[in-house]
């Protein structure tokens, strides 16, 4: 079984609300010198595939169909 | 006019749409969204407003690769009508039947009130029983309505015409403060090439009935039963 890390992070140029309020929040925590925080998501997969080269096709072909949303999001694929 | 109302794992405004078909003069139909088809003869099929998959992932993200969806994938290839109400509308943004993304709102609040829209065009299956320009007092139930598009996608569509409803006041006016989720343009309701695809966020199946404060809503489903 081949262990794969994907990360899905939003275009820049992308408004992130979530990312500016988790920003604020720090900043009213006392966090010093926090510039810019934007928010995204992570995937841990174990996919079963005939080498990495296979698995990290196969991942692609997932962040393109469905992980990422591809209008707003941007998209890499780690084997681990 | 036969409608068929996509019900997803998570859909709950089912009921409601229907009550606006049925008061509008259809027939209407579930589909669970198992279905690999539509059932024959359909004019329209409607995706409906809820919580598909509990929003997981990203607002009908999942939905929008379900079995039913290529169903009506291919209804709307063949010129079939289509209407996404909030999270149908983000259905049909992320099945890419409509372009663009509905992002969280920019005040990160989930949004529930009434809300004036803009009638922008009169000429399509979903707007002929309303005036241009017309404000009409519908509702809003959403934490993802921002709209969102690259700046190529928003020329082409202003350029288009394919802005079917805008946020505005009462007077129909687009005033800054009337656009309450941020959306680019103030954008409320996107319509497909054809203008045959429709997807919007407000709720116009919410204002039918006299009894619940108004029928502005109405003129859309009157429109379809009009069209088809």
């Amino acid at each position: 079984m081949i262990k794969a890390r994907v990360t899905v992070t939003l275009k820049s140029g992308v408004l992130d609300p979530q990312g500016k309020a988790i920003e604020g929040a720090l900043g009213s925590l006392g966090v010093e010198g926090v510039a810019s925080v934007r928010q995204g998501k992570v995937f841990d997969v174990e996919i079963a595939a005939a080498d990495e080269t296979a698995a990290r096709a196969e991942l692609e072909r997932a962040c393109e169909r469905l992980l990422a949303n591809t209008v707003i999001e941007n998209y890499r694929v780690e084997l681990v | 006019m036969r409608a068929a109302i996509v019900v997803f794992p998570g859909s709950n405004r089912d009921g409601d749409v229907e009550r606006a078909l049925v008061r509008a003069g259809a027939t209407v139909e579930r589909v669970w969204h198992a279905e690999p088809e539509l059932p024959a003869g359909v004019d329209l099929a409607v995706l409906p407003g809820g919580f598909s998959y509990g929003d997981y992932l990203r607002c009908g993200a999942i939905a929008g690769r379900a079995p039913a969806m290529e169903a009506v994938r291919r209804h709307a290839a063949r010129g079939g009508l289509v209407l996404g109400i909030c999270n149908g509308f983000q259905i049909l943004c992320e099945s890419g039947l409509l372009p663009g993304v509905l992002m969280r709102n920019a005040n990160l609040r989930f949004l529930c009130h009434r809300q004036f829209l803009r009638v922008e065009r009169t000429d399509t299956p979903f707007t002929a029983a309303y005036r241009r320009g017309q404000a009409i007092d519908v509702c809003i139930a959403h934490g993802e309505g921002n709209y969102f598009a690259d700046p190529d996608t928003l020329a082409r569509l202003e350029g288009e015409g394919r802005i079917a409803f805008r946020y505005c006041d009462a007077t129909g006016a687009l005033a800054a403060d009337a656009n309450v989720n941020g959306s680019l343009n103030a954008i409320a309701g996107v319509l497909s090439e054809n203008a045959r695809v429709l997807g919007m966020m407000p709720h116009p199946e919410n204002l039918v009935d006299d009894l619940v404060g108004g029928t502005d809503g109405l003129g859309l489903f009157e429109s379809l039963a009009r069209a088809a």
